[in-house]
């Protein structure tokens, strides 16, 4: 906390604080619990819609999918956490979004994990990315929440820092949404799950809103520790109380524990609330006030209870093995009083905790390096070795086959998997409805580096474009924000960049952010991460498509397509030009908002009719990686013909591969006709290689067995040897 | 005639199994494991999960249970008793099958579908199945190598194999013994698994490999019902 900081507490309470209060008000005007440096620039997301019901501030964003259902949505980040700890790390970040995501009433049905690190030719690297790995599996395996999809990138800016985010989905009937309000005066406050002890003190102020420098090992007290055989109980008690309406309001206890869980509730709605730390069940004896008020411990939820209903509360808690205390009720006038002892140790004003946090509109400006950045290019004249470069690609891990990850992670209980990790978007079912949910989540660290509007808009698109390739309807956004230090003025700039660019992209497909998470301070030694956005998009598909596309659903003769635009040539930010030229400058191409509408629809239109077994996007890598690893999935060679060896590697956005047999051309043009979207007929799939041609001579060739190899160990034989 | 699957805390499949049972026209129910009358069912199912977190040795905890004592006696009684993942670990650790599962040979959680050769269809579990015959059916645990002394390692019901049936180190997921992936007692009405045949009953995920080992279950609660006693 800033001296400022604390002549502004000193202000509002018109004295000193007491040691108590001084902790509450460290932890929840941290940067990590108060968005003070974000907090100007959100308000630019579009958060409305029709089927919005409930949008950010809460603690998922909630939407209607028609019929009384509702699904609820959040993304967080345990960047620091990981990195201090990477097992726990993970793990705990798990426990903390499933909380976030059961608290609104919805059972949690799936998360994603966006990861990046450094490079795994890096020893250190490797135990972090395993660790990471193996928390997750841990957590959410046990849990009890499969894990369907993700992301995991490897890039140098990460070695000091990596980022792990996660995000869940959760589904309820319109009935059992709850929200984080204590409700009216006389309401009882039960705290529920784990016993509260001093693991995690002030971890949203040491280690969230902190930079790392080589000292860092120190604050691994301050990394909480997970018990997902807790949370899984956890999560049926509280499942179970909502089923039969048994709580007015609820809140997780996740950043600021105690201080937060109280307030907050109790700000919501404009009451105050009396709380006896004595009655707290704890580890450990002798805890403090402060530490009571700021412990971090895992796996404790608030309940706002009605008086009469508090017996049955209880019955459910002791039923499913929940330690449930009775903390405090609810008051009105507006604060909140804290008791240990019989002694009051706090009396502050709910609502100064959580609403009257500091913002600070910190300077921005565009980095002076940023005009030599854009001027830098390689020289292209030269044509490159088409097949040794897919070669070198595909073997890179970021590129390279991401099954040793995804296959530590049950990603199928629940029996809703149609979809699963290693496709373009995911496709979940809706069992009992004609519903699925597709979720794409998305992030490229070099292309928002270069140019973090364009980047972010992209994002958007090219996860919009995930969705729709499943069948689905694009509808909410939540994003996470992965930055440096916001302290530097061109952090600053790549941060409002990054908000600008994906609110135009949200706009112009009409789509809502529902909710996000700001991650500043991911610098090491002074050295800050590429600004790295991840958004993740959820569409609905009603009714669920039959046979949704594959990659594996490629035969020997059918056709491909390309559709969306064709001719680019700009390679800055490429896979291509990191990996094979070495190289990262220049500028990448800005997006094109109604060519990305007409793209989206007619993929959407493809899934949903059927017409192609194969639909990918073209992304990282280019048009070539994307013919690699259909190929690869498919089990079958290719032959294709490019004019210029650029279109290969370009990752320009709003294209798309389509795979079929060759009866469903008409349709094909047809539908790009109608959409007014460019169908190129690029080649066509057979044989045992990849094969490029160009005026009918073949310029590049590569075994299938030769790339498959090169992809599928990209991963594995770095982390199994 | 109703299956009863036995919710610990920290089961995770039970949902999952009683969805698959009653898509195969099998009433199911949920029984939680402090409840100790299970006389108003006719067979059971012990899901896959982390029974009381499994922070111990896998299904340590779980064989304590209140309700064990009625598997138990469903058991020496002839009924159908299926345990699946977590609950083949709980079958082994309560004495009710030979063996025990140890963590997969390269200490990594695995999920992926397996190819399954059926060796023998003496059981509740495979009694309509062909020996021979290959399944593919999704694999989800930590502790999955199987092993036993071999001459108590019960009669082997299924086997990890690759597409063609054919049974090699080669094929091995995690290290069990002779490759083994589902046993049954002696008398063929108590069995387990590792793999999950409830996530293979519908093409729209992947596979409807488990089918028929789930109808053979279904089969078997049905004639235990009408009194005939499920031993094969």
């Amino acid at each position: 906390m800033t001296d400022d900081e604390f002549s502004s507490v000193v202000g509002l309470l018109g004295r000193e604080p007491k040691i108590a209060e001084l902790a509450m008000y460290s932890v929840m005007w941290s940067e990590h619990c108060s968005y003070k440096s974000s907090r100007p620039h959100l308000g630019r997301f579009p958060t409305e819609a029709p089927w919005v019901v409930v949008g950010p501030g809460e603690n998922a964003g909630v939407v209607d999918l028609g019929d009384g259902w509702l699904a609820a949505l959040r993304i967080e980040s345990h960047n620091h956490p990981s990195f201090v700890e990477p097992y726990q790390g993970a793990a705990t970040g798990v426990g903390g979004i499933l909380r976030d995501v059961f608290t609104m009433g919805a059972r949690p049905i799936a998360l994603w994990d966006q990861i990046r690190f450094g490079h795994l030719d890096d020893p250190h690297n490797r135990y972090l990315f395993s660790g990471v790995v193996a928390g997750i599996a841990g957590y959410g395996n046990a849990v009890g929440v499969p894990t369907v999809g993700g992301e995991v990138a490897f890039e140098d800016c990460y070695r000091g820092n990596p980022l792990v985010n996660v995000m869940c989905l959760g589904i309820l009937r319109a009935d059992q949404l709850v929200l984080g309000t204590a409700g009216e005066p006389g309401t009882i406050s039960v705290l529920l799950g784990s016993s509260t002890g001093r693991d995690g003190i002030g971890g949203a102020s040491v280690l969230a809103s902190a930079s790392f420098d080589e000292d860092s090992s120190a604050k691994r007290p301050a990394v909480q520790v997970g018990d997902p055989f807790q949370e899984k109980k956890l999560i049926e008690a509280c499942l179970e109380l909502y089923q039969k309406n048994l709580v007015v309001g609820i809140q997780d206890l996740g950043a600021a524990g105690l201080s937060c869980s109280t307030s907050e509730p109790a700000a919501r709605a404009g009451m105050g609330m009396d709380v006896d730390l004595d009655r707290v069940h704890v580890r450990e004896s002798d805890m403090t006030p402060g530490e009571l008020l700021m412990s971090e411990s895992q796996e404790r939820m608030m309940a706002f209870v009605h008086p009469d209903q508090l017996d049955e509360v209880l019955a459910v808690a002791e039923k499913w093995e929940v330690d449930a205390s009775v903390v405090g009720e609810v008051k009105p006038g507006g604060t909140l009083r804290v008791f240990k002892d019989g002694n009051l140790v706090a009396e502050v004003p709910a609502s100064s905790l959580s609403e009257d946090a500091p913002t600070y509109d910190r300077p921005y400006s565009e980095p002076s390096w940023l005009a030599d950045l854009w001027a830098s290019t390689t020289d292209s004249s030269q044509s490159p070795d088409i097949g040794t470069s897919l070669l070198t690609m595909l073997g890179d891990p970021s590129l390279g086959d991401p099954s040793w990850v995804y296959q530590q992670y049950d990603h199928m209980l629940f029996l809703n998997t149609v979809v699963g990790p290693g496709d373009n978007g995911n496709l979940l079912r809706i069992k009992g409805t004609t519903k699925g949910l597709a979720v794409s989540t998305d992030g490229n660290g070099r292309l928002c580096y270069l140019d973090p509007r364009r980047g972010a808009a992209r994002l958007v698109y090219e996860s919009a474009l995930n969705v729709a390739m499943v069948g689905a309807r694009p509808m909410a956004v939540v994003d996470n924000l992965n930055f440096g230090n916001p302290e530097k003025p061109e952090v600053m700039w790549q941060f409002t960049e990054t908000v600008e660019g994906i609110s135009q992209a949200c706009e112009s497909l009409e789509i809502p952010v529902i909710g996000g998470n700001v991650s500043f301070y991911n610098e090491t030694d002074g050295i800050d991460i590429y600004p790295t956005p991840i958004v993740g998009m959820l569409g609905l598909a009603d009714p669920l498509p039959d046979r949704p596309p594959r990659l594996e659903a490629g035969k020997a003769g059918m056709d491909v397509w390309l559709l969306g635009p064709r001719n680019g040539t700009n390679l800055a930010g490429s896979a291509f030009e990191k990996l094979v030229s070495g190289h990262l400058g220049g500028r990448p191409t800005d997006p094109h908002p109604s060519t990305a509408g007409a793209v989206i629809g007619l993929a959407r239109h493809l899934a949903v009719q059927g017409v192609a077994p194969v639909l990918h996007d073209v992304s990282e890598g280019g048009l070539a990686v994307a013919i690699a690893e259909i190929c690869i999935r498919s089990e079958v060679g290719a032959a294709i013909s490019f004019s210029d060896w650029h279109h290969l590697f370009c990752e320009d956005p709003h294209r798309f591969i389509a795979v079929a047999p060759p009866e469903a051309a008409a349709s094909i043009r047809a539908a790009a006709h109608g959409s007014g979207v460019a169908a190129t007929r690029i080649g066509s799939l057979g044989g045992s290689s990849i094969e490029f041609e160009r005026n009918d001579r073949i310029e590049g060739s590569i075994s299938l067995d030769a790339v498959a190899a090169a992809w599928r160990g990209a991963i594995r034989d770095r982390m199994d040897h | 005639m109703t299956v009863a699957v036995v919710v610990f805390p920290g089961s995770n499949c039970e949902h999952d199994v009683v969805y698959a049972l009653r898509s195969l026209g099998c009433e199911a129910e949920l029984v939680w494991h402090r409840d100790v009358d299970l006389t108003a069912f006719d067979g059971v199912v012990l899901p896959g999960g982390f029974a009381h977190g499994d922070y111990l040795r896998t299904g340590a905890i779980a064989r304590f249970s209140p309700v064990m004592a009625e598997v138990r006696r469903m058991a020496d009684e002839g009924a159908p008793v299926l345990g699946i993942c977590n609950g083949f670990q709980i079958l082994t650790e309560a004495g009710l099958l030979p063996g025990v599962l140890l963590a997969n040979r390269d200490l990594r959680f695995i999920c992926r579908p397996v190819h399954l050769r059926v060796e023998s269809t003496e059981s509740i579990l495979t009694k309509m199945a062909t020996v021979g015959d290959v399944l593919e059916i999704p694999l989800n645990s930590y502790e999955g190598n199987y092993t036993a002394d071999p001459a108590e390692s019960g009669r082997v019901l299924l086997t990890y194999s690759d597409g063609a049936g054919k049974v090699s180190p080669a094929t091995n997921p995690n290290g069990s013994m002779d490759n083994i992936a589902g046993i049954a007692n002696g008398a063929g009405n108590v069995a387990g698994l590792m793999p999950h045949p409830e996530r293979a009953i519908e093409s729209i995920l992947g596979s409807t490999d488990g089918r028929v080992l789930l109808r053979s279950f279904a089969v078997s609660v049905a004639a235990f019902a009408e009194g005939r006693p499920a031993r094969v």
